[in-house]
């Protein structure tokens, strides 16, 4: 069990890095705290492998260290850092059988033969291979190799967390929220720190406690599924969140008050908007956006039936905003108005929340 | 340099010492030769090559040798491309024995050929002709290229076939627009290998040929044995024929390790 | 692949089939047409039966050209296939040397048969050859044309040279096909070197192994010209391997009848052990 801290971290994959564009991660400064569930949620390319490879040291950074507990780690190879790491396709040891595989990373550090074995069993109790710990690991589904993977990392005590990359891509989908749950429900009996990679906002949000939310080598923001939902710190988040995206619109700012095309809006956060700022933009929701009798004047482009909501695209100024509606509820036909929660309506500055 | 490559450069070393040996008396004269021992050419000459290249005795070996090694190569690669299709996509009547009979040919001795083959394209009067050697050599070139060409053709999945017929491509316009540039490296590889057994096999290039058509290897062998040892002519036409492979090879160079995974591995 | 069914395949083989009957078949038929036969000369043929194969099998000339090619093909196969995998093991996997190395590996199985056994008669001949004239100035007695063991040495040798690469080529594609992730979670389960080639290389190799030793074999079984270019099958017979004899009685003697039998013998063993090596083969890919 460890605290991980990362403390001015960046990474180049060139070895003579120019400018910030050359970083694959840009400037980190990050704490895991002990236990916990963790997403990596970004789209390809935002650098969360890269993260991921940094924390089990399968990649040395550029910049930067690597704490766990407050010792520096950064010059250690990932078999001395206390870390098990699954991979994207099931990595198992073909030639020896589900128990040899379990038993495999204990044997390599010099435990007793009767110790690994009874870690072995335990573990396999856990993840549900018990009753196929003799056959051959090769025969195996892709879910069951996975869970070897997992098993040889929580096979070893001294694991302080456990990172995924993206496990369940070669998973069949409707084996995959098996493994999810289960990896949930591993975490929470086993309570180490899980660190979890993917592109799916699905399978990040309902794993961990906390997301960290990453793209173009930053990290845009931290926080629990909820907050990430309720209260994005930039577009980024609020457009990769929830489905569909958060409506981002362009707006100006004047004494205070927020107007997108001539219109008033009310925010939560106009007031805190600087003089001069640029790229002024409008965030809500398309669950908090509704038909009023008051409000924004929109011409009603798309009605489109989304299973037991319906996603309504209207127009105005050139924009799109979306609302999204139970189904059986009345869309007006042509025009209409609309009103925006104004609790759930912000104002962001070059894509960042204007605190 | 790691320790760790030390056994791969001893390896290099010794593959290159015999064609340094090689080089080193092509450029000697052979009464140097047979007179002084020496690592390198005391007196370096560029006679025995100059002779190579106003000599047509010489240089049309080497032009003959091109000449059916680019024929075969192209006839094999061209008949194994349907053939190969069929056995990655289709299944019929007696498939697997046909392929395992085609292996089985790769495994024939040249040797159990030579007389066979000399009467076979005699009687077509197909002797001492360069289409004689190229048609002799699809024995085994073909199913190599067809072996070779099945097993990329294998890594390509059929829904790309299925896709393009939905698009409305006709069989024909999908097998040479789309995919043939899929399998591009497999066929590089299979005119590769092609080439390659060609180009190296000697005994039956020389049973099929007299004068008109007749190999390098032909010519050399009759400097070895006629006029005494012209070592230095020897040499200097061994490292001649050597040249083209070199070339080849630095083609493909990003698809050796491909290729010999011959998409199977 | 789910193959569909379509008889329509048989017309896409159909210009390999003919190609390859043409060049197989006829040869063939006409070797087991002399085989059957005798000739006095003058053109006339007389059924023989199977009397060329049973003075065949029994003839002790034939007796000694198999084994000294099985000798041949045995140790050359004990030297090459573990020596190709220890240098596909030792190459670099990535950078700019990989092509050089794979490029300089590649260049002696370009060279045509002949030119090899040139390139090694010139090299070994005792007195102006590099590595014949070094021996003897080491005070090893060598002299590949007069004796047996500097001729078996030398051919052994060549053959190493000549075709080790194509079995490094082969393992070393095999090696590069190994997902970095396994070396990674290998690295993660503290595995030693020999866990690392033991549980992931090894396996991985079995099936190329499978190939390069075919392919060896067979082309062992076959060499000719390298060996004829470089001895002529001597000192008197002791490299006389079997395509050597066979083309000695064919074409030397023209003893049809006995050579066309011969060939028959030779290309059935070829073909049993071949058959052996191809079901295994085929076994360990569906596995």
């Amino acid at each position: 069990m460890a605290r991980i801290t990362l403390d001015g971290m960046r990474h180049s994959y060139s070895p003579t890095p120019s400018g910030d564009d050359d970083y694959a991660l840009k400037r980190l400064d990050l704490e895991w705290s002990d236990g916990g569930a963790y997403a990596l949620l970004g789209p390809s390319g935002c650098g969360k492998s890269t993260l991921l490879n940094v924390i089990s040291g399968l990649l040395r950074p550029s910049e930067g260290r690597i704490l766990f507990d407050d010792e520096d780690i950064t010059g250690l190879p990932p078999d001395r850092r206390n870390i098990a790491q699954v991979f994207q396709f099931p990595v198992i040891y073909d030639t020896m059988t589900v128990r040899e595989n379990l038993e495999f990373p204990l044997r390599n550090r010099g435990l007793p033969s009767n110790v690994a074995r009874q870690r072995a069993i335990e573990i396999a109790e856990l993840l549900e291979l018990s009753d196929i710990l003799d056959q051959r690991a090769a025969g195996l589904t892709a879910d069951g190799k996975q869970k070897i993977s997992l098993g040889r990392g929580l096979v070893r005590e001294d694991v302080a967390a456990i990172l995924f990359d993206e496990p369940l891509t070669v998973i069949d989908p409707h084996l995959k929220w098996q493994l999810r749950s289960k990896l949930k429900e591993l975490h929470q009996r086993v309570q180490r720190t899980m660190i979890y990679v993917t592109h799916d906002q699905t399978e990040a949000l309902t794993f961990a406690d906390r997301v960290v939310v990453m793209n173009d080598g930053n990290v845009v923001q931290i926080g629990t599924p909820s907050e990430l939902f309720e209260a994005p710190h930039h577009t980024f988040v609020g457009y990769f969140i929830g489905s569909p995206g958060m409506n981002v619109m362009p707006c100006d700012v004047r004494g205070g008050q927020a107007f997108f095309a001539g219109d008033p809006i009310e925010t939560t956060n106009a007031n805190l908007v600087k003089e001069g700022a640029t790229g002024l933009e409008l965030g809500i929701r398309p669950e908090f956006v509704s038909f009023a009798e008051k409000g924004l004047e929109v011409r009603v482009v798309r009605v489109r039936d989304a299973g037991r909501s319906q996603v309504i695209d209207t127009e105005r100024a050139g924009t799109i905003i979306r609302l999204l509606l139970l189904e059986g509820v009345e869309v007006p036909a042509e025009t209409a108005r609309i009103a925006f929660d104004s609790k759930r309506t912000r104002v962001y500055a070059d894509g960042w929340l204007v605190e | 340099m790691r320790a760790k490559y030390i056994a791969t450069t001893f390896y290099i070393v010794f593959l290159l010492v015999p064609i340094y040996w090689l080089i080193n008396m092509s450029f000697k004269t052979t009464n140097e030769i047979l007179g002084t021992f020496s690592v390198y050419p005391i007196e370096f000459t560029l006679e025995n090559y100059a002779t190579i290249f106003t000599d047509p005795t010489w240089y049309m070996g080497y032009v003959n040798s091109i000449i059916y090694t680019a024929m075969n190569t192209t006839l094999s690669v061209a008949v194994a491309l349907p053939a190969a299709y069929a056995f990655s996509r289709y299944s019929f009547r007696g498939d697997k024995h046909l392929f395992f009979w085609l292996l089985t040919n790769r495994m024939a001795p040249a040797a159990v050929f030579a007389l066979p083959f000399f009467q076979l394209y005699s009687a077509i009067g197909l002797f001492d002709t360069h289409l004689a050697v190229a048609l002799a050599h699809t024995l085994f070139n073909i199913p190599l290229a067809v072996w070779i060409l099945e097993g990329f053709m294998s890594g390509v999945p059929k829904e790309l076939d299925e896709t393009a017929y939905i698009d409305g491509h006709s069989f024909g316009g999908f097998f040479v627009k789309i995919f043939i540039p899929t399998i591009a490296a497999g066929i590089g590889v299979a005119a590769f290998f092609c080439f390659m057994f060609s180009w190296i096999e000697l005994l039956l290039a020389k049973t099929l040929t007299a004068v008109v058509a007749k190999p390098i290897a032909a010519t050399m062998t009759r400097t070895a044995s006629t006029s005494g040892y012209e070592l230095g002519l020897l040499a200097a036409a061994g490292v001649l024929t050597i040249i083209p492979g070199a070339i080849v090879i630095y083609f493909v160079r990003n698809y050796i390790a491909k290729g010999f995974a011959l998409g199977r591995v | 692949m789910n193959k569909t069914e379509n008889q329509r395949g048989w017309f896409f083989v159909l210009p390999v089939l003919l190609l390859v009957a043409f060049n197989a078949i006829i040869p063939l038929m006409t070797v087991v047409n002399y085989s059957v036969q005798e000739t006095f000369g003058n053109n006339e043929f007389f059924w023989a039966g199977v009397i060329w194969f049973e003075d065949m099998l029994q003839s002790e000339r034939f007796h000694n050209a198999l084994l000294r090619q099985i000798l041949f093909t045995g140790i050359i196969l004990l030297i090459e296939i573990p020596l190709g995998v220890a240098v596909a093991l030792t190459m670099p996997r990535q950078g700019p040397w990989v092509s050089v190395c794979l490029v300089l590996m590649a260049l002696p199985l370009l060279i045509p048969f002949n030119v090899v056994g040139a390139i090694w008669n010139i090299f070994a001949l005792p007195d102006i050859g590099l590595l014949g004239r070094g021996l003897n100035e080491l005070g090893i007695d060598y002299n590949f044309t007069r004796q047996v063991g500097s001729a078996w040495f030398t051919i052994i040798l060549m053959d190493v040279w000549h075709w080790t690469s194509l079995v490094v080529l082969l393992a070393y594609a095999g090696l590069v096909s190994i997902p970095e992730a396994y070396y990674q979670a290998a690295r993660i389960d503290a595995a030693s070197h020999w866990a690392i080639f033991r549980y992931i290389q090894l396996p991985k190799l079995k099936r190329v192994l499978t190939i390069a030793v075919l392919l060896r074999f067979m082309d062992s079984f076959n060499i000719y010209t390298e060996v004829f270019v470089l001895t002529g099958g001597g000192p008197g017979n002791a490299t006389t391997l079997l395509s050597i004899d066979l083309d000695k009685i064919a074409l030397g003697q023209f003893d049809l009848g006995p050579a066309a039998a011969m060939s028959l013998i030779y290309f059935l063993i070829i073909l049993v052990f071949s058959w052996i090596f191809y079901t295994i083969m085929m076994r360990n890919e569906a596995q």
